[in-house]
């Protein structure tokens, strides 16, 4: 029995930390309070059901976002989410990179978070989250790629089209404003 | 174009994610190509932008609560030893947890303080230390909007020896909040306010600074948010300008 309470002490303190960026990804994948909230409690609750299968030394973070990404994929909302979004295919080299961006736009990314945000929030979900991974989360691409189940190079591709996706989405706002 | 292939692989630059060769060689490129040093900065502001955008939204404190519980160690009882050796462990648990637990939020709550003094001196040392400069409340308050997950409301100075200086952002634990500068008497204060719930390390209601901050410092509570008022000017000064957040 002591084996089991220092087990799920120490998976408290691995995990606890985790739980301020777990709820903000959660809510920027489902959209919704309570559903956001449902979504975290069950991958705690999965995760220390799980952790004995856990290998400390290894990417507990990794671990826990793949957790709530699967179970967000198998909800409701995220088969929603997947039934009406037809991937890409990522397997095609990187995206070449966008001629130099505008003055205008920098000025609009650093005025209108709340822009920035819907822009974010309209992305398919398959960029949202590789998004959210590498530029809230800060992950690695090989955090990113345990996490998603993906391969590296599937990381920089799909990254690579999410960012164009976004600036695309920002665009023609930004026409919008200065015509 | 010769800077296609560079820009190919701006992205990947700019994640960090390249060798070290070639992040050496990129680094001396984009310093002598213009078009690629202002591409790089375009997407650097963008990034910390979507940095920025991204920390939106904040758990409650009720769901943290909650959670907290459902995976806090359950403690089974166990009828294996007798009453008295229960009872005394018991005790020296309790004992045992309450000491550890006071030094650990002692020593959490010490590292608060010694961030935000961090934070101010920082700004102090800054060569621009507010982003928005405005003495006109306002003019500070809206620029926060969509960058902060709250809103605060900011008192109104006539009759006081103080003067807003202007406003910017700061980070407490990784989570986003308000610094505000204020001026008395060439003494300059700033006042962080965060959200209450998203800061881990819980304060009281009006904790006490430590002795050996160099500064006076107040800090309390107040619809949700935490307030820390801090700079070099006296005591009496400090508490005035909290007074006149609290009674706002």
């Amino acid at each position: 029995m002591a084996g089991v309470n220092l087990q799920s002490a120490s998976f408290e303190e691995l995990a606890m930390p985790l739980f301020d960026q777990l709820y903000n990804f959660a809510h920027w994948l489902t959209q919704n309070r309570e559903e956001s909230e449902d979504l975290v409690q069950e991958t705690y609750a999965k995760a220390l059901r799980g952790f004995s299968s856990f290998q400390l030394g290894t990417n507990f973070r990794a671990w826990m976002y793949r957790i709530l990404r699967n179970t967000f994929l198998t909800s409701r909302a995220g088969l929603r989410a997947t039934s009406t979004v037809p991937l890409d295919s990522d397997e095609d080299g990187a995206e070449l990179a966008i001629e130099a961006e505008t003055p205008e736009t920098i000025l609009m990314s650093r005025s209108n978070s709340q822009r920035l945000q819907n822009a974010i929030e309209h992305l398919p979900l398959h960029y949202r989250e590789i998004l959210l991974l590498c530029e809230v989360e800060e992950m690695s691409y090989q955090e990113i790629a345990e996490t998603l189940s993906i391969p590296i190079g599937t990381v920089m591709s799909r990254l690579s089209r999410a960012r164009k996706t976004l600036r695309d989405e920002l665009r023609p706002q930004f026409e919008q404003r200065i015509n | 174009m010769v800077c296609e292939s560079w820009k190919a692989k701006l992205d990947i630059y700019l994640d960090g994610e390249l060798s070290e060769n070639e992040m050496r060689t990129f680094d001396a490129h984009v310093r002598s190509c213009p078009s690629c040093s202002a591409d790089a900065l375009a997407r650097t502001q963008m990034k910390r932008a979507i940095h920025l955008a991204g920390k939106r939204f904040i758990p409650t404190a009720d769901f943290r609560r909650r959670l907290q519980q459902s995976v806090a160690p359950k403690r089974r009882r166990s009828f294996q030893f007798g009453w008295v050796f229960a009872a005394v462990a018991a005790v020296i648990l309790v004992v045992g947890i309450s000491t550890v637990n006071y030094l650990r939020i002692q020593s959490a709550r010490n590292q608060v303080f010694s961030e935000i003094a961090d934070l101010h001196v920082e700004t102090l040392a800054s060569a621009s230390p507010v982003d928005v400069v405005s003495t006109d409340r306002h003019t500070v308050k809206p620029w926060f909007q969509g960058r902060i997950p709250f809103a605060f409301n900011l008192p109104e100075l006539q009759n006081s020896e103080f003067t807003l200086e202007g406003g910017r952002m700061a980070y407490l634990e990784q989570t986003p909040g308000a610094q505000l500068i204020y001026d008395v008497r060439k003494h300059h204060i700033s006042v962080f306010i965060f959200p209450d719930a998203s800061t881990r390390t819980r304060l009281t209601e009006n904790s006490v600074s430590p002795k050996q901050l160099p500064f006076n410092m107040q800090t309390w509570s107040q619809r949700g948010l935490r307030y820390f008022v801090i700079g070099d000017a006296s005591a009496s000064d400090i508490d005035s300008l909290a007074k006149l957040f609290k009674a706002d």
